[in-house]
């Protein structure tokens, strides 16, 4: 059989809806959600957009042109050229190597609040969902206070108190972002709460604690996802204005709020500093939404 | 409902309508009244976890034991913490949030003074969101698929997504640097400065008021841009909402009824299907107005705007944490606040809350 031969097969395998066994049933599905999602060419410019980002951080010295911290006055503040992409900063410094190496503090600040926000919102929401009575009024009084905040104004505050620096930025967006979730969560987990199978797990004996990992999360976890993956965008968002008002990741780590902050004293002379920072975090942070939305589309039709 | 109709017919009802609302009341005010407090024990704790000294921000460099010892004891800060919690509290009651460490103010008085401009660029602001926002949705739901509704998606999303500091910047560097249509920054004209005073602190208003209309233009051509920005922000998600809201009820089957009774598509949109997401608008203006704020931070540090926004960075800036704890209640405050108004106009409007 020759190769060919061996993939049309398994595309078929993978489209039949005759299913032989559970997992074919699972691989069914993952392909043609995938096959869905591909389909939407401005979800899949988002995930291209994502991909490239984690690219561009994780091999952030191959892609950099120049040392993004090696300055040299002779060259400051050249225009864009071949030399240098974007330009370079009142410092001298390869503008375009500082936006490579910024994807790595972007991308820091993402992941890291979402991973401590995640597992906040769900513990948070489905307790509050599942176990209801005063336990959920407690937890829901607790979120409705922290989202009585904007929440930059929050995170600012925070930032205030914690000190400059990239980890206590982190902290302040992960403790405005996580009353949303949890509220998402709560929701979801209303729904299931009285449904049969859960109602049946109860009966056999199951502990709380298993009902709630074993049939309640899984059961949230599209929506959660969908949200958490819109949310990067607005985490990318929150951290530049952090960045901006000299809240963030401190010099001379280069981070996309702070190079346009920073470009803001020589915008007349050098509009290369402020515009190009600037476009990067929209491109991201746009690719988020995107992505997000297409994720909706295919995880979640009931509210496509 | 009429109050004839139910006397007469449904006296108990009437009774237990009025009971039911009482302890609607009071469940809402309770629940304002932990948020408020909630608020409080925030702001309380953000103000003791801040590293520096408070003690060597009053003193400076030069104190020997004794003074600093008693300035200790002034700020109360032997006292255990639910004392010191409680003490807060009692200032803030007072309206006494302590003083500005920058301007040597009150802190209250700083705050009365810069907060009037922020409320008019806010005010400004979303109803530029709202006006544009709403038909902008509502029509792309009622033309799905069409252009405008592709237009209302990429407005949504680049509001959704673009850095509005950024924007505001790159807004001065074209329409301010560039062609010279916008002024740099700031409220008003220099020669125009000070020329109107009061009574609400929003200058076009006041301006409008003393009739001075020199003044006013001055004011209007200075708030356009940081306003029209603002309200960009507002309205991609007002468009947003205001689309799903309509595409829900254009699915209703009344819809379809009124389809069959031969009604003009404009009554249909505007007569039925308007009339029931009006509530859903409501809240989420009251929403778009409270995010609007965050943006009022940014804006008003890239435009030069004096108003709270500016007031809360300046104060980090220098690490003046009365200011800036002074401030973010102020910005809590504020949002409780319009959630309440909306609670309370939603009861209103919705026949169905009754």
């Amino acid at each position: 059989m020759t190769m060919i031969h061996k993939n049309e097969g398994l595309r078929a395998w993978l489209l039949s809806d005759d299913f032989s066994s559970p997992r074919h049933a699972r691989a069914h599905k993952a392909y043609v959600s995938w096959l869905r999602f591909s389909s939407n060419p401005l979800a899949f410019g988002g995930l291209l957009v994502v991909v490239l980002l984690i690219l561009a951080a994780s091999f952030a010295p191959i892609f950099a042109t120049h040392d993004p911290l090696a300055q040299d006055f002779a060259k400051a503040l050249q225009p864009p050229s071949l030399g240098n992409l974007f330009g370079t900063d009142e410092l001298g410094r390869d503008v375009y190597s500082r936006l490579v190496y910024g994807a790595r503090t972007t991308l820091y600040i993402t992941i890291l609040v979402t991973v401590i926000v995640g597992p906040i919102g769900f513990v948070v929401g489905a307790a509050a969902g599942y176990l209801g009575g005063w336990v959920d009024m407690v937890l829901m009084r607790i979120t409705d206070i922290f989202l009585a905040f904007p929440s930059l104004v929050l995170a600012l505050a925070f930032s205030a108190a914690l000190g400059a620096g990239i980890e206590n930025a982190v902290i302040a967006i992960a403790l405005t972002i996580w009353p949303p979730v949890a509220r998402l969560v709560r929701a979801e987990t209303l729904t299931f709460r009285k449904a049969d199978f859960v109602v049946a797990a109860e009966l056999q004996g199951a502990s709380t604690a298993r009902i709630l990992l074993r049939y309640i999360v899984p059961l949230c976890a599209p929506s959660v996802i969908i949200r958490l993956t819109l949310n990067m965008a607005s985490i990318i968002l929150t951290a530049a204005g952090l960045g901006f008002l000299g809240l963030g990741a401190q010099p001379p780590l280069p981070e996309w709020g702070a190079m346009a902050a920073q470009g803001r004293q020589y915008l007349l002379d050098a509009w290369w500093l402020t515009a190009v920072p600037g476009i990067a975090i929209l491109v991201v942070s746009l690719a988020f939404n995107l992505l997000g939305d297409g994720l909706r589309d295919v995880l979640d039709p009931k509210h496509a | 409902m009429s109050d004839t109709e139910v006397s007469t017919t449904m006296q108990d009802n009437r009774w237990l309508w009025l009971l039911e609302a009482l302890h609607k009341l009071v469940t809402s005010v309770a629940v304002i009244l932990t948020t408020l407090f909630g608020l409080l024990v925030l702001t309380f704790v953000i103000g003791r976890m801040v590293p520096a000294d408070p003690v060597l921000a009053i003193l400076g460099d030069t104190f020997d034991q004794a003074a600093y010892d008693r300035v200790y004891q002034d700020l109360g800060l032997d006292q255990p913490l639910y004392v010191q919690f409680l003490h807060y509290v009692q200032n803030i009651l007072h309206l006494d949030f302590g003083q500005s460490n920058v301007t040597k103010n009150e802190v209250v008085d700083d705050l009365a003074r810069v907060f009037p401009a922020t409320l008019e660029l806010a005010i400004l602001a979303i109803t530029i969101g709202t006006v544009l926002g709403v038909p902008l949705g509502i029509i792309s739901a009622v033309r799905r698929g069409t252009w405008i509704d592709h237009l209302a998606r990429i407005v949504g999303l680049m509001g959704h997504s673009t850095p509005i500091f950024w924007l505001g910047t790159m807004v001065i560097l074209i329409f301010y640097a560039g062609l010279g249509w916008i002024p740099g920054g700031g409220r008003i004209d220099l020669y125009n400065d000070g020329l109107v005073e009061g009574p609400t602190g929003m200058l076009i208003l006041d301006a409008m008021l003393a009739r001075e209309w020199e003044v006013f233009w001055s004011a209007l051509h200075h708030i356009l841009a940081p306003a029209l920005l603002l309200g960009y922000a507002a309205m991609a998600y007002l468009s947003r909402m205001s689309r799903s809201f309509m595409l829900e009820q254009l699915n209703q089957e009344y819809i379809l009824t009124a389809r069959a009774k031969g009604l003009a598509q404009p009554s249909i949109v505007w007569k039925h299907a308007f009339r029931n997401i009006r509530v859903q608008l409501l809240t989420v203006v009251t929403l778009a107005f409270c995010g609007l704020l965050d943006g009022a931070v940014l804006i008003e540090t890239v435009f030069g705007w004096p108003g709270l926004g500016q007031y809360l960075t300046a104060a980090l800036f220098y690490a003046d944490m009365n200011a800036v704890l002074g401030a973010v209640l102020l910005i809590g405050l504020i949002s409780i606040l319009i959630n309440l108004l909306s609670d309370v106009v939603y009861r209103f409007v919705d026949p169905r809350t009754r």
